[in-house]
This record gives structure tokens, sequence and C-alpha cells, in this order.
């Protein structure tokens, strides 16, 4: 529709100016009409002032009254409901004990329309809540405005107190508040749930949805609060003694990949989570990646055994250092001689774990990392999971370094899973913080076969026998692993004052139960080290205490296996070595 | 005032002393005041949806100056100039709003928009003042002409507007649209029993919005009871106000504007009131009623029915829209996305108003000899 049709229409009449033909109109019925018009639009005008009016009489109302409809009380109020209608379940720990929980509290507000003397109200406020602030809330019961509050989270002792005085502009809010009765025990495991009672890290962040959902069920973790209290013990200790700016620490159950402790030091109070920094806030053992050093060389030593690359008796030289693609690979210890692959891996021999890597080859390393979960974020249960990083390209040369474990990062929470799959008869299980019952585990996947575990299990106890962790050696609990010392990268290459250091150590080793990895940020060396901050000198003897602590609470009876060698079994399964220049027989479990 | 020479005959000079200048002070003065209000709601708005600092506020200026000149520009039109122009806008604007059901821009669920150079341009909000002079013209041609269908022409466009309009959709702006048409059917003498059937089928549309078209039963819905939904805008207008009192928390003080999402748009007044305070708000709804009222005043002492059909059309419109939106800020009817007019951020609609109150100026204007005998 068109105005000039409109027009047209109009020319199409039978006047051939009908728009003009009423000129004759406009003076005569024309003028009532006019008249007709005036008073309609005095009507609309006059509704129009009344509309106006109306508003600013409501925006006295609202500015200067509060809002009388006792919307804002009612947006309170209703957050309140809401904030009740958010319970959240509680998180316990594998035995039953709470590791976080939700308390309903009281919260006092005023509405101050009601106060009649509010120097007076303060006072009598102030004999119950003595640490209130006397001018603010004086303010606030001078404000006139419907709502302010006083304070937030009240005990049930406050409440009855400020009932007592009987003021009627006084009234309570339920809210309710999250509590974590172990602060910063599992800090980094549990997370933290903000001031709206949505969580936002760790285990309240990740299951937000479940513990609002299902508030009456309990989450069941598979932590173990005296594993984890162990743990975190000892780790604070090592970072005290050896002047660490940080430590991760993991135990896990190695058959099931079940989470019994999780560290991350520096760690912060949930209860108060505004009053860590970052570095506190940052979960090391899930969310640092870290060049990992010599630990890697089980999974070298394990793959090339595991595909047929070399047998237990071969071994390579290491008298001259390997030159590769502009790069030079030492050995840190060096032996400068033939070594034997047991000896390559005790002695912790950079060129040969290096030579083997090269000897198994780019893709097959590839397939072995990555069914050892080493390639991509570990599936745990966390939102806090680091992506590792990997080569890319892969040259020959990534494949030489992550044979000894430098040009690859993974998480510690990574290498515990991928170390426990070596052990526990070559099957890797996610990592995993849920409770699961024994008929529930979650089936893993084969990564190598139950021989070349085994085998593992006999070098990574010769390790802690006779090589670069006897430090980790406990009484009752036989322990086999590994040691890892990484330089970090830091302006100029490696900086070799900055160390990675750790071990991860398996008990009892003649049937592994529970992986235990400590790794340590920048140790530095003391008195009882001798000034050594490598993984042997400080997190091995850490892994031994823990061990010595938490063998006696999982049940697990103490053993005495006779020293490497010293058995002379003769079962299958035993393994003739070659070891320093004798031949030594290591026992099968 | 400023010192124009009555002899001055330059058009400027003849503009100046032929337009009525209070109205003129009085939307300079809110135009202004809607700068300074965008600068300081849209800054959080801008920064939480990644935009620079100053985002909207710059923006908002580009539009001062085009909307200036159009205000201009059409205030110098005669009545006969006024009603061709907004005849030839009107036919632009509709073939426009169709194109936007087709293959314009959806956003937050309606398609109003079309992409034009960088800027969003919502082509229906040109309907709103060239739809009212169009309608004041066929209401005026049937009174003095009685052959003439122009009643049934003006029911047939404006079911067809409003049938656009719900089609984006934009319930809003069909209000507004609804509203305006039948103030000035009735101002066009409708005798009081259709004024009473209409007002009759007005509430029918209101239910079958209600009853169709689920945003608008929820918005509803939390009016009449805020229990049963969230009122959050609502909720945080009102606190606003109450925070600023009556002097207000000071400019850039308020805090409301940090959570509230049309911040600098449909909920600006709530920013004025809190930072600014009561007086000030007073002040704008004096301004508002002040351009109003005096149009309707000078609208009376008009010789021509079309004139007054056509500028108590429009200010209707603008006096309508500035109402609501100001009612919605302090919970008196239900949230509807509407603007401030001259006040809010946004470009289309700030374009749209310079056109109405350019015609209004100009449909309005004392001796200037331009005298249509329409």
């Amino acid at each position: 529709m068109n105005g000039r049709d409109v027009r047209s229409a109009g020319d199409s009449g039978s006047d051939p100016r009908p728009g003009w033909s009423g000129a004759v109109r406009l003076e005569g019925s024309g003028k009532t009409l006019l008249d007709v018009g005036r008073d309609r639009l005095l009507i609309a005008a006059s509704l129009f002032a009344l509309g106006f009016l109306i508003l600013s009489g409501r925006l006295v109302e609202v500015a200067l009254l509060g809002d009388s409809s006792a919307s804002i009380v009612a947006t309170a109020q209703r957050g309140g409901a809401a904030v009740t209608r958010m319970a959240r379940a509680d998180i316990i720990d594998r035995n039953g004990f709470f590791l976080a929980t939700s308390l309903t509290t009281q919260s006092l507000y005023a509405d101050a329309r009601l106060v009649r003397d509010a120097a007076a109200t303060m006072a009598r406020l102030r004999e119950v809540l003595p640490k209130l602030d006397g001018k603010t809330v004086r303010d606030k019961l001078a404000s006139g405005r419907g709502f302010v509050w006083i304070r937030r989270n009240l005990t049930p002792r406050q409440v009855a107190a400020v009932n007592n005085l009987g003021e009627p502009a006084l009234a309570f809010l339920a809210e309710q508040r999250r509590v974590y009765p172990h602060g910063a025990l599992a800090a980094h495991v549990i997370g933290y749930a903000g001031i709206d009672n949505r969580g936002l890290a760790g285990i309240e962040r990740a299951f937000d949805e479940r513990l609002l959902g299902a508030p009456g069920e309990p989450l069941r973790l598979s932590l173990d609060l005296r594993f984890q209290h162990v743990l975190r013990e000892e780790l604070a200790a090592a970072v005290e003694s050896f002047r660490a700016i940080g430590a991760a620490g993991v135990v896990l159950d190695v058959d099931t990949g079940a989470v019994a402790a999780m560290v991350s030091l520096p760690d912060f109070d949930p209860n108060r989570p505004g009053t860590g920094d970052r570095e506190a806030l940052f979960n090391r053992a899930s969310l640092g990646t870290y060049e990992m050093g010599s630990t890697f060389k089980s999974f070298t030593v394990a793959m090339a055994l595991d595909a047929g690359a070399i047998g237990i008796g071969d071994g390579y030289d290491t008298t001259e250092p390997l030159r590769l693609a502009r790069h030079t690979i030492r050995d840190f210890h060096a032996e400068s001689r033939w070594l034997s692959v047991p000896e390559i891996f005790i002695h912790s021999s950079n060129i040969g774990a290096a030579k083997m890597a090269l000897a198994m080859g780019t893709e097959r390393q590839r397939a072995y990392l990555d069914r050892f979960g080493l390639l991509g974020p570990a599936p745990i249960e966390l939102p806090e999971v680091a992506q590792p990083l990997v080569p890319d390209p892969w040259r020959d040369i990534n494949t030489a370094t992550i044979g000894f474990g430098h040009g690859i990062a993974v998480s510690p929470i990574q290498l515990a899973a991928g170390i426990a799959a070596l052990v526990n008869g070559g099957i890797r299980h996610a990592p995993s913080l849920l409770w699961r019952d024994a008929d529930a585990v979650l089936a893993g996947v084969p990564a190598i076969s139950p021989r070349t575990s085994r085998t593992m299990r006999q070098l990574m106890h010769l390790v802690v026998a006779h090589g670069t962790g006897r430090k980790a050696a406990t009484a009752g609990y036989p322990v086999g692993g590994k040691t890892g010392t990484a330089e970090k990268i830091g302006e100029n290459g490696y900086d070799r004052r900055r160390l990675v250091s750790s071990f991860v150590g398996v008990f009892p080793i003649n049937r592994p139960r529970y992986l235990v990895l400590v790794l340590l940020d920048e140790p530095k060396g003391n008195d009882q080290t001798h000034g050594y901050a490598t993984g042997g000198w400080t997190a091995a003897p850490v892994v031994g205490r823990v061990i010595a602590r938490i063998g006696p609470l999982s049940g697990i009876a103490p053993v005495e296996l006779p020293e490497p060698g010293e058995d002379s079994g003769t079962e299958p399964g035993m393994l003739r070595v070659n070891l320093d220049g004798s031949e030594i027989r290591l026992a099968a479990f | 005032m400023i010192a124009v020479p009555r002899t001055d005959t330059s058009l400027l000079g003849r503009w100046w002393w032929t337009v009525d200048r209070w109205t003129v002070v009085a939307l300079a003065l809110l135009t202004g005041i809607g700068a300074l209000m965008v600068m300081a709601a849209s800054p959080p708005i801008a920064d939480r949806i990644g935009l620079g600092h100053f985002h909207f506020f710059q923006r908002h200026l580009v539009f001062l100056a085009p909307a200036a000149a159009v205000m201009f520009a059409v205030s110098l039109l005669s009545p006969t100039g006024v009603w061709r122009a907004a005849s030839v806008v009107l036919v632009i604007a509709l073939l426009l709003s169709v194109a936007t059901l087709l293959i314009g821009d959806e956003v937050k669920g309606a398609r109003r928009w079309l992409q034009i150079g960088g800027f969003s341009f919502q082509p229906s909000e040109m309907i709103k003042p060239a739809f009212a002079v169009v309608a004041a013209r066929l209401f005026s041609i049937q009174r003095q002409d009685r052959r003439f269908p122009g009643d049934l022409i003006a029911i047939g466009l404006f079911l067809a507007v409003v049938g656009i309009l719900a089609l984006q959709p934009d319930f809003g702006m069909a209000v507004v649209v609804s509203g305006v048409w039948f103030a000035q059917y009735f101002m066009a003498g409708l005798p009081l029993i259709w004024v009473g059937a209409l007002v009759g089928i007005g509430i029918a549309g209101i239910g079958a919005g209600y009853a169709l078209l689920p945003h608008v039963q929820i918005r509803i819905d939390r009016f009449l009871n805020p229990e049963s939904g969230d009122s959050y805008q609502v909720d945080m207008s009102l606190q606003a106000f109450s925070s600023g009192g009556m002097f207000g928390r000071g400019p850039g003080e308020g805090v409301v504007k940090g959570s509230l999402p049309d911040a600098h748009a449909d909920f600006i007044f709530a920013v004025v009131g809190e930072e600014f305070g009561l007086l000030v708000c007073l002040a704008i709804v004096g301004l508002f009623a002040f351009v109003v009222l005096r149009g309707f005043a000078r609208a009376i002492q008009e010789e021509s029915l079309f004139v007054m059909l056509a500028a108590g059309g429009l200010l209707t419109q603008f006096g309508l829209q500035a109402l609501l939106n100001m009612a919605v800020t302090l919970h008196l009817v239900p949230t509807k996305g509407m603007t401030l007019p001259f006040i809010s951020y946004g470009g289309s609609s700030l374009i749209s108003l310079a056109l109405a109150m350019g015609m209004v100026l100009a449909l309005t204007r004392r001796g200037s000899g331009a005298r249509s005998d329409l």
C-alpha cells in the first residue's frame, strides 16, 4: 500500500480534485470536525499529563521510600530460597570421612524503614555482635532502605542473642555455606565452590551438576584421607629441607588406577580460596607438565623389550657421546664403556637410552607412548588437566631425547598412570578420583605383555637395590622404582641449577599394589645430600618415608625379599643379567 | 535566545523564527543528556562482550550528526512535503521490513535488523513515524470527503504493519504502533462506541499475544507475579533507583550497569537514577512531558485536521515510548523492548525519532508562509 496510491484513489473519484473539494466543507462541517478533533486532542494530552504525573510519583516512591512492592526483600528472600534449593551434596573419602560439606547458616539483615532510633539499635546490636563496625551499621540502619545486610553467616548462639533483642527491624535469611573441614589437605582435588554455591575448581566444579542434582547422596572419592595426610606432610617437609619452589605427589592403586592421594604444593585453604595466589591455586599434579627425565627410561626399556627391538642380554657402547643433528647427548654419570640393558637402566645412561629409542624408531615409540596414555590429556575427573607437550614435527632427535625423558612434557598423574601399566601386568587404567567397588572397576587397555611387565618389576627392584634409587628402600615393603632428574629450560637452553627431581616407586615390588610418585620442583641440595639435588638424593627418600608410613595402613603384610642376586632362584621367570662385570640372577615376581 | 535578526530571510533565519524554539531546545537537552548517559552506562557492556571501552558511545556520537541533519531538513518541509516524504519512507520501510523477514540477521530470536555497511539497521523503526503521518492523512481526507474510504484503507494498512511486526516478532513496537494508530483514530473523532470496541479488540490482541507468543507470556506472568520467575532486570533496576536516592551516587559511581545487560539501551533510565538521582530523573520526565504537552498545545491551535492528527500521532508515539520505557524500569508495566527517546543508545531509533520530531517541528511551524491547504 502506497501513499501515492491513496492519493490516486482519491483522484479517481468523480470530482476532478476531490482532495481540495472540501474547501467548502472546511468552512462548513469541517469546523465542527476540527472542534471534535481539538476536544479529543485535549483528552489525549490530559492522559499524557496524568501518565507523566504517575511516573513522577512512582519515581519519588522508589527512589526515596524504597520499593513499596517489597521487591528487593522479595529478591533476597527468593535468593535465600534459591540457596536452600541449591544445597550441595557432601564429598567424602573412600572411608566415608568428610572432605566437603554444607552448613545452613543464618544471615542478619535489617529493614531500615522499621528502625526508629538507629544509634540505639546499633548500640544494642554491638552488645551481642561486638565485632560490628559501629559507624557502618549505624549508617545502614539510618538509610531508610527496605533491605540492608548487617552480617552474614551467624552462629546459632548469635542468632538467639539477636532474636532476644526483640528488634522488629532485624530479620534473618537462611544461607548455605560450603565448609572444607580439612582445610588445605586435599585442596587441589576437591577444589572449591564460590559464594553463589557453584563449583569453581576441582571435583566441586567437575561434578557441579551431580552435587546440586542429588544433594542427599554424598559423592565418594577414591582418596584415602590418611594417605593424603602422609603424602602432604612428607612432601611439605621435603619442600622445606630442599627449599623447592613446589612439589607434586600421587599415590595410585596400580591395579585400578584409583588415586589414593594427590598433593600439589604450595596449596591453599579452600574455605578461603581468595587468599591463595595463582601459584597456590595451580594443581601441579594434573595441570603442570614437566620434562620428566630418567623416569621415562622405564618406558623406553619396556617398549624396546616388549617390541623385541632388543633383548635383556643386549647392550650399547656408551664410550662416546652420541652426536645427532647438531646435538650431543652425554651421560650424567658417565660409565664410558659398553653397558647392558639393565646397566643402562640402573645407571641411567642417556646415551644408551637414546640408542635404544633410535633402535625402536619414531613410529613404534609413538605408538607405545600413546598406549601408555602419554600423548593426550590424562582422563582424570578434574577440570584442571594439562595437554602434554609433544614434539611436532617428531624427528629422530626427538625420538632419541624422549628415550631419556626430554623433549616431551607430561603431567605427574599421567606419568604415574603410565608407570603403573608397566608393573601391574601390562594393563593401563585411566587414573580416577571416584570410588568404585571392586566389581565396578573400569576395564583397562593392554599396553605391554605380562612377561615384559615382570621384567620391568625386576629391573625396577634392581634400581632400588643397586642403582640410583637406593634411598627409597624401606624395611618390610620391598620397593622398585626409577629416579628422574631433569633440567628446566632457562634463557639459554637447559639450566643446570634448576631441576625437576622425581622418583616413582612401586610397592611391594614382588606383587605391586600402590605406586608413589614424588616430584620436587627446583630442589636445592643441602648438607645431608652433599649438595646434590637429583631425584635419587631428594625425591627417593621421600618416597621411602611415604611407603614406610602408608604400608602399615594399606593392610599389606610386610615381607623381606632377598637382595637381587643373593637368591639362587631357579623358578621360571628368573632373569640372568650382566651387572658391572658379574652375572647376577633376578628372582621372578 | 540567540540573536537572529527578524529580518534575516536566509534559510536558517526563517527556520529559527518560524520553528518552535522551545521544543528544539528541549530535544537538544534530551539528546545531550542521552549522550552523557550512554557514555556512563555502556562501557561495562562493551567490556563484557569484548568491544572497546567506548565502543557504544562512539557509535552513538556517529549517529548524532545525521540525526540532527535529518531533524533539521525535515523540519523545513511544508505539511504537504511532510506527508509526501512520509509516504515515500513508509513504502521503503515496509519493503525493507519484509526483506528482514527473508534475509535479516537473527538477533536474540528476532529478525529485525539489516546489515548495511557495518551498521545494523532496523527498518521497522522508520515505519512508526511514517505510518502515523500517512494514517493522519487518510483519516483527514475521509472526514473531508465522505466518499473517500480513508478509514478502511487506514485499517488495512494498520493490519499489514502490525502483521509484519508480529512476524519479526517485535511485540513492543506493535504495541506502540497500535497505540498511536488508535489514538489518531480517536482524535479524528471516532464515535465513542467504536472507541470501546477497539479497546476491547486491543485487549483481545494482547491476550492473543499472551496465548500464542511464549516470551510475551513469560514477561506478563513475571510482571503479575514476580515470585513465578526471574525478574532480575527489573529488580536490579528498582535497586538502582533506590540506591541513587535524591542526588544519586555520582557520575560513574553506579554499579547496576555492571549487572544489567541492557543498561545502555532499555534500562538506561535506571542508570540515570542510580548515578544522578531523583532530581535529574524528574527533570528528564519534565522534559519529555514538556515536549509532548507543548506539542499538543500547538497542534490544538492548528486549523488543519491533517496537521492536528499527524502532530498528535507523532507526539503520541514519542510520549508513549518514553512513558512505557520509564514505566518498565519502575516496574509499572511488564518488560518490553523499547528505547527511551533521544537518551538510549541505538542508531535506528535515534534517526527514526529525529525524523518524527522533525516532522512535528515542520507541522507546528508558525507564519512560515508555507501554509498548505491540506
